[in-house]
């Protein structure tokens, strides 16, 4: 498995907090990973890209190519994106979700997943496409959720629970987008719609009420 | 105010066999009726199969399996029907076929006689208007296995009433089930959530955007959720999962219900899932690979 250093530009999402995978890292490590909101400028700033292992670069919502550029660019690249996720204001969980663009080398793809892997964390690779994997397919269930409880489907306890006892889901949907901030569903979900057109992903009422209440009154408690 | 004593179930197949199960395992006297006297059969063996099993783990005591067994009768004939108190109907997923069926049960039956339809995605109200007691009839939607799993998606037609509502509310705990009270809107809460989702989950492995053991392990490691959507697929079967589109599509028009193309290619190339030994993961005696 190869080494790796960690540049920090920022505060980052998906390691807010003193981490193993963090710990594990070494100065001179043959692989880049880049944490932070500010990491994108960062790589544009780095003196040298070439010779690294692999260069892995914290992503929030936007695509890779937004950093690496894209320009039908067929030559070899060892940058990969990565993103941990997290709902709202849950903690991060151990998935991380590893975006390859066409031109990624097979080797710095592999290089990145081990040193994930090597940790406590879970990876899954896609394409750079917006939203991933999770947030491309769970906001729409949550958009619809919402909404089908705003018409009286069911009240909210039974909605979970129909979910929970019918899938085995191991908390509710909706209990949970309420415990992790509702405002940050309304926030993923609207760039999403912007970024895919698609009418499945504009924020349900629920969301646009709590992006609003958030706003407005962002100390207040429901 | 459970009054129910003898219950009937139409339709020994999937569905039916397990829901008897749990009819005769909650102690209630059960009548089995289909019109295949090998569905009868096979029903009865699965039955006793699992209840041997279920005493065999502890979770049912020994002394019990007489009784239960003793209870669960089978018939070929409906009018044998003529003493239950419920009868939840199981048979195909086809109105007029469940339209038929009620209206020959709604002769044989007495009228204090409550009729409850497991229909995945048909109107309750439009069974139960063509069932003669529109006040009497509920949606009982159990799960798959549904002698394993708790949930019952309870639903009133607009002429049901809500005593008798109650009543089957009433029956329903009476089982050992967890009804939750649904509209009756198509495919329930179940179906219409799931059913849209899986095929997302689809639409994301036909652009291209992961793989599906990529796409299962992110969800698995993100929510908790004990499965992928991909291998959830696969256990419904691509064939089933085609018809439940159709279904939903055909009364919600909502474009995530539509059949996602690659469904339909992966029914022509025989990928139907587990049960085919094929489907977004190959299977070789149950045992997964790729994931
Ligand atoms: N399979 C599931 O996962 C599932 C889950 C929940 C609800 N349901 C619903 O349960 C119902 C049954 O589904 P299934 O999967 O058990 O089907 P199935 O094909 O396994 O069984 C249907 C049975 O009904 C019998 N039958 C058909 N017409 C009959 C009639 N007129 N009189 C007597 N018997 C008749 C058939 O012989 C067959 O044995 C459907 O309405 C379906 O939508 C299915």
């Amino acid at each position: 498995m190869s080494t790796y250093r960690v540049l920090q530009a920022g505060p980052s999402r998906s390691f807010p907090e003193p981490s193993p995978f963090l710990s594990a890292a070494t100065p001179h490590g043959a692989g880049i990973v880049m944490i932070g909101e500010r990491c994108g400028e960062a790589y544009c700033s780095l003196e040298k890209r070439a010779g690294f292992a692999f260069i892995a670069l914290e992503l929030g919502e936007e695509c890779l190519g937004v950093h690496t550029g894209e320009a039908l660019a067929t030559e070899p690249s060892n940058v990969v994106g990565f993103a941990r996720f997290r709902l709202g204001n849950a903690q991060p969980t151990k998935l991380i979700e590893l975006v390859r663009q066409p031109n990624t080398t097979p080797s710095a793809l592999a290089a990145a997943k081990a040193v994930f892997e090597a940790t406590d964390l879970v990876t899954a690779v896609c394409n750079d496409f917006p939203g991933r994997i999770v947030n491309r397919l769970i906001r729409p269930f949550y958009n619809s959720l919402l909404r089908r409880l705003d018409e009286g489907l069911a009240s909210a306890q039974d909605l979970d629970k129909t979910l929970c006892l019918g899938l085995g889901y191991p908390q509710g949907p909706l209990a949970l987008l309420e415990r992790t901030g509702l405002e940050h569903h309304y926030d993923v979900t609207a760039e999403l719609h912007a970024a895919l057109a698609q009418e499945a992903y504009a924020p349900a009422r629920r969301a646009q009420v709590a992006r609003q209440r958030a706003s407005t009154q962002p100390r207040s408690s429901p | 105010m459970n009054d129910i004593r003898t219950v009937g179930v139409v339709g020994a197949g999937t569905m039916g066999a397990g829901i008897a199960i749990v009819a005769a395992r909650a102690g209630f006297k059960t009548r089995v009726y289909d019109s295949r006297p090998d569905a009868l059969s096979s029903a009865r063996r699965q039955t006793e199969s699992f209840l041997r099993r279920s005493v065999e783990r502890g979770k049912l005591a020994a002394d019990k399996l007489p009784g239960i067994l003793a209870s669960w009768i089978d018939t070929s004939q409906l009018e044998d029907l003529g003493d239950c108190d419920i009868v939840i109907e199981a048979v195909f997923e086809d109105l007029k076929v469940k339209q038929d069926l009620f209206s020959r049960l709604n002769e044989a039956c007495p009228a204090m006689t409550l009729f409850a339809s497991n229909t995945s995605t048909i109107s309750i109200t439009e069974i139960a208007g063509g069932s003669g007691r529109p006040d009497r009839f509920v949606g009982m939607h159990f799960c798959l296995p549904a002698q394993l799993m708790k949930l019952v998606e309870m639903s009133a037609g607009l002429n049901t009433s809500e005593d008798m509502f109650r009543r089957a509310w009433a029956f329903c705990e009476s089982l050992g089930q967890q009804p939750v009270r649904t509209q009756d809107t198509p495919g329930f809460i179940l179906n219409y959530f799931l059913i849209p989702y899986n095929n997302d989950a689809i639409r994301l492995v036909e652009q291209g955007v992961a793989e599906a053991e990529e796409i299962d392990k992110a969800i698995k490691a993100a929510l908790g959720y004990p499965m992928g959507p991909l291998q959830l697929l696969d256990l419904i079967g691509l064939d089933t999962q085609r018809l439940l589109c159709e279904a939903m599509y055909g009364l919600t028009y909502e474009p995530r219900a539509a059949c996602p193309a690659l469904v339909k290619r992966m029914i022509a190339a025989g990928r139907l899932g587990k049960k085919a030994g094929r489907g977004f993961y190959s299977y070789d005696d149950s045992k997964l690979f790729g994931a």
